[in-house]
């Protein structure tokens, strides 16, 4: 038996494997299953500081190869999420990653102050959804500027409310010119992680027989085994400048993809639309064939191998 | 079984009849494979896309019976022969039964289609079924007409007013059904207050169950998170909607509350 746990920015995880957020993450009771499934900890569905509406269906699609998203980040708002989490903690001792989300400063500042009373492990910052255009404009993270201003925000914020200690990971969109300037800017400002990457695109998918997109806000976000050779690449690119905790995400759909991301560079490893794929039964599946392959590779400690593609 | 493209399929309206003055079933050209129990979401661009229990698939048509309660069903309404209707899925669990056995089917309101499609599974497994029908009024009642034909089936009708059959709840007559006949399985698919009640007697007799949980289903495949169930955190679209009594006993939020599209609890008992 190997050694799988992991410890970001001094959290402790028995796993890599975390539920990336936007799938299931609605309520503590699903995100415990998933922790008794197998994964090392889980990751909220965005979390807005007042309700907010999603995207008509359908919302979601998958072919073979891909999934084709715009659920359009819906949620109830803190009070919900307040009462969904402590039911996670009643239900289940591996660490928590708040996901915040907002549409403007007043909302980042508006959540980062709320999600303190929630007690998270760590705040993930989601700056980066890229199907809610519409309303919010390019996201964030497709600025250098603004992908710094709004991780100073959330980090003051949270000193200010006697959270200083949070660790703070930004999520950050694959589709921008350059990412290591976007991991650069918001680890300036005082970023303690990455997440890397949200989905790719937007991408659409036409139905022929009508002559319509299929998604009813006709784009959506591409995630699924497509896109990991895109993550894995980031992840290695982000790595390589900054030597930084990042929680790798993007098409990880077995273990041994699992590794391939933490030797890009990952401490932590999101697990999203594969659950598309095996349910949440993947999570221990994975975790399965992470030990096994370090068993049989002679892996003592799978922490060992974060970056190791960079080593010469 | 794995469901990995959730595409949906253009097809073609080939007939719709009005069952009641609220149901019409729209017959479709083309099967989607469904089994009896199992859900599709069916699609009109640029309204909505909703979850609807498969009323049957012969390997040749999908009947889907649906309700004008909403402005999707409203706009489903409007189609006309020829027209098309997405459809992705099939989706969730199915209805089972063993060979021979005596069967009892509890349906309130539309959940009698659901039923009716198991119904002629039951009964080319020889199996005898008691099928409970109920409604408000008799002008409500759905699919009589076609239960009432099927060989093996013997149908029960129940209105609230008493315009038709046993004035009184639908479970009334199966609790009456289970004290007169050896009954293997209870099945019921309809409101779920009304579920609660055959859960409730299934388990006081010591007879197996059968139960569709419908919770607000977005993606149909487990990935959006929004139809989780509480007291096992299982999405409903994979995990039901029909769950075995074990299952549905374990769950704390059955004829509790059910969530928004939001997340939100919404209890069933709020004014």
């Amino acid at each position: 038996m190997a050694d799988l746990s992991v410890e970001f920015c001094g959290v402790k995880f028995p796993n890599p494997l975390v539920l990336a957020s936007g799938v299931l993450g609605i309520t503590g009771e699903s995100m415990a299953r998933v922790v008794r499934l197998g994964a090392g900890g889980v990751t909220s569905k965005s979390l807005w500081p007042h309700a907010h509406e999603g995207h008509p269906n359908p919302v979601v699609i998958t072919s073979e190869h891909w999934m084709l998203n715009a659920v359009g980040i819906p949620d109830a708002g803190p009070e919900k999420a307040r009462e969904e989490i402590a039911r996670y903690r009643e239900l289940s001792e591996a660490p928590f990653i708040a996901n915040i989300v907002g549409a403007n400063m007043e909302d980042y500042a508006a959540i980062a102050a709320e999600v303190v009373g929630m007690k998270p492990d760590i705040i993930e910052v989601n700056i980066s959804c890229p199907n809610v255009e519409d309303e919010m404009g390019k996201p964030m993270a497709c600025s250098v500027v603004k992908s710094a201003e709004v991780t100073k925000l959330v980090k003051k914020v949270l000193a200010e409310n006697g959270a200083g200690g949070i660790p703070v990971t930004v999520k950050l969109s694959p589709n921008v010119e350059n990412i290591v300037s976007i991991a650069t800017s918001v680890l300036e400002a005082g970023a303690d992680g990455i997440t890397a990457i949200n989905s790719v695109g937007p991408g659409m998918a036409i139905d022929i027989d009508f002559a319509k997109p299929i998604l009813a806000n006709k784009v959506g976000g591409l995630t699924g085994p497509a896109i990991k050779p895109l993550a894995v690449k980031y992840v290695y690119d982000i790595y390589k400048a900054h030597k930084c905790p990042i929680i790798g995400t993007g098409g990880v759909s077995c273990g041994r993809d699992a590794i391939e991301m933490m030797m890009a560079g990952a401490t932590l490893v999101g697990v999203g639309s594969a659950v598309w794929l095996g349910g949440a039964e993947i999570f221990g599946d994975m975790v399965k064939e992470m030990n096994d392959w370090c068993d049989k590779n002679g892996v003592a400690k799978l922490s060992d191998l974060i970056g190791k593609v960079h080593s010469a | 079984m794995k469901v990995i493209n959730t595409l949906p399929r253009a097809l073609k309206v080939k007939q719709i009849v009005q069952e009641t003055e609220q149901v019409k079933t729209f017959i479709l050209e083309g099967s989607v494979g469904a089994k009896p129990g199992q859900f599709v979401m069916a699609w009109l661009p640029g309204k909505d896309e909703k979850p609807f229990s498969v009323a049957m698939d012969n390997g040749l048509e999908l009947h889907l019976a649906i309700a004008a309660v909403g402005p999707f069903s409203q706009a489903m309404h409007e189609l006309k022969v020829g027209d098309l209707v997405g459809v992705r899925g099939p989706f969730g669990t199915t209805f089972s039964c063993e060979k021979g056995q005596h069967l009892a089917f509890l349906a309130g309101g539309y959940g009698a289609a659901p039923l009716y499609f198991f119904a002629h599974e039951a009964v080319a497994k020889d199996c005898t079924v008691e099928f409970i029908v109920g409604a408000r009024r008799q002008d409500l009642l759905l699919y009589t007409e076609k239960i009432e034909a099927l060989k093996n089936v013997n149908l029960h009708i129940a209105t609230n007013d008493g315009s038709a059959g046993y004035a009184g709840f639908n479970t009334d007559l199966l609790t009456q059904i289970v004290e007169k006949e050896e009954i293997d399985c209870i099945y019921t698919c309809g409101p779920e207050i009304m579920m609660v009640k055959a859960a409730e007697l299934a388990k006081a007799k010591g007879i197996d169950a059968q139960i569709s949980v419908e919770r607000y289903m977005k993606c149909g495949f487990g990935v959006c998170g929004n139809c989780c169930v509480d007291g096992t955190g299982e999405p409903s679209c994979v995990k039901g909607p029909v769950m075995s009594l074990e299952k549905v006993l374990k769950l704390t939020d059955f004829g509790k509350y059910h969530r928004d599209k939001l997340g939100k609890k919404q209890y069933f008992n709020a004014a």
